[in-house]
């Protein structure tokens, strides 16, 4: 099915009849995770009223890693099998999981400050954030750098495969090592242990973050592919030119 | 509706962090928007050359 999609005329086709579904999926589920985050959910018994912080904080830490983990697939398809379509989704989601990481790390600050008395530790959750974000500005800054296309795309695909051992440890830096930040509650073997009247806004808002993260994607991609056909255009002209200049000397 | 604005005293907290998380979203689509605008108006520019 992957191959089937890679053409770009069919993937144009799907991502055209997947955007209008994905906002309309993202807009409602946010409306209804927002109404359910501050009307249907009580204040924690610890926490208090905070908790409504955790509705933002963990859908924007889980796209970072989502999107990471994205990422580093699109980069793997692309290194094997060589598919412009991997690269483009390659270069499209990494601005998008930085911006979430971002988001992760300042709504986590904003949390950390009312409940454990610090804006910023450096332990291991918050540490191995950080070093994501440093991974997503790094292959961002890389790409720029190369003029080559195909440098950049390659050379990009790996360390973005390399930078996976950090999704790694951000996921296990709970367990690993002592850290202030809570353990794992909801993606965990034993199922998630946060009472249902929390674990509903937060699934919602989870959903509809990823909805949106989804059109943001097929939208930027669709973008990327009329980018990339400007590109051929002007190459194509400036080679015409320069033919002509020849020809006339 | 005073209480809820307070939201227990954690006002300063809570709405900074969901006004933030509304700007980036809503950033992020915005972009989207104007990149993908730029980007056809760069081809149609283009296309207009050539005829």
């Amino acid at each position: 099915m992957l191959s089937y999609f890679s053409n770009p005329q069919r993937f144009d086709q799907l991502a055209r009849t997947l955007i209008p579904i994905f906002a309309v999926l993202a807009l409602g589920l946010l409306a209804v995770g927002v109404y359910l985050s501050f009307f249907a959910s009580p204040p924690d018994y610890q926490q208090g009223e905070t908790i409504r912080i955790m509705y933002v904080h963990v859908p924007a830490a889980y796209m970072a890693m989502a999107l990471y983990a994205a990422l580093a697939a699109a980069s793997f398809v692309y290194f094997v099998w060589r598919h412009a379509l991997a690269d483009a989704a390659a270069e499209v989601i990494a601005p998008i999981g930085a911006v979430f990481t971002v988001l992760a790390l300042f709504t986590g600050s904003l949390w950390g400050k009312p409940m454990w008395g610090a804006w910023w530790e450096w332990d291991a959750r918050m540490t191995s954030v950080l070093v994501l974000l440093l991974v997503y500005l790094g292959y961002m800054a890389l790409r720029a750098a190369l003029e080559d296309a195909q440098q950049a795309a390659r050379t990009g695909a790996i360390l973005a495969m390399a930078g996976i051992i950090n999704l790694v440890i951000v996921k296990f830096s709970v367990d690993w090592w002592s850290s202030l930040h809570q353990p794992a509650s909801v993606i965990r073997l034993d199922g998630p242990t946060i009472h249902s009247s929390q674990l509903w806004p937060l699934a919602i808002m989870a959903l509809g973050y990823s909805f949106l993260a989804g059109w943001l994607i097929l939208y930027r991609l669709r973008s990327q592919a009329l980018r990339r056909r400007v590109r051929t255009l002007q190459r194509q002209r400036e080679q015409a030119a320069r033919a002509r200049e020849e020809a006339v000397s | 509706m005073n209480a809820f604005l307070d939201m227990g005293g954690y006002a300063a907290f809570v709405w900074p962090t969901w006004g933030l998380s509304f700007a980036a979203l809503a950033g992020l689509v915005v972009h989207a928007v104007l990149e993908r605008r730029a980007a056809q108006t760069a081809l149609r520019r283009l296309e207009e050359d050539e005829a």
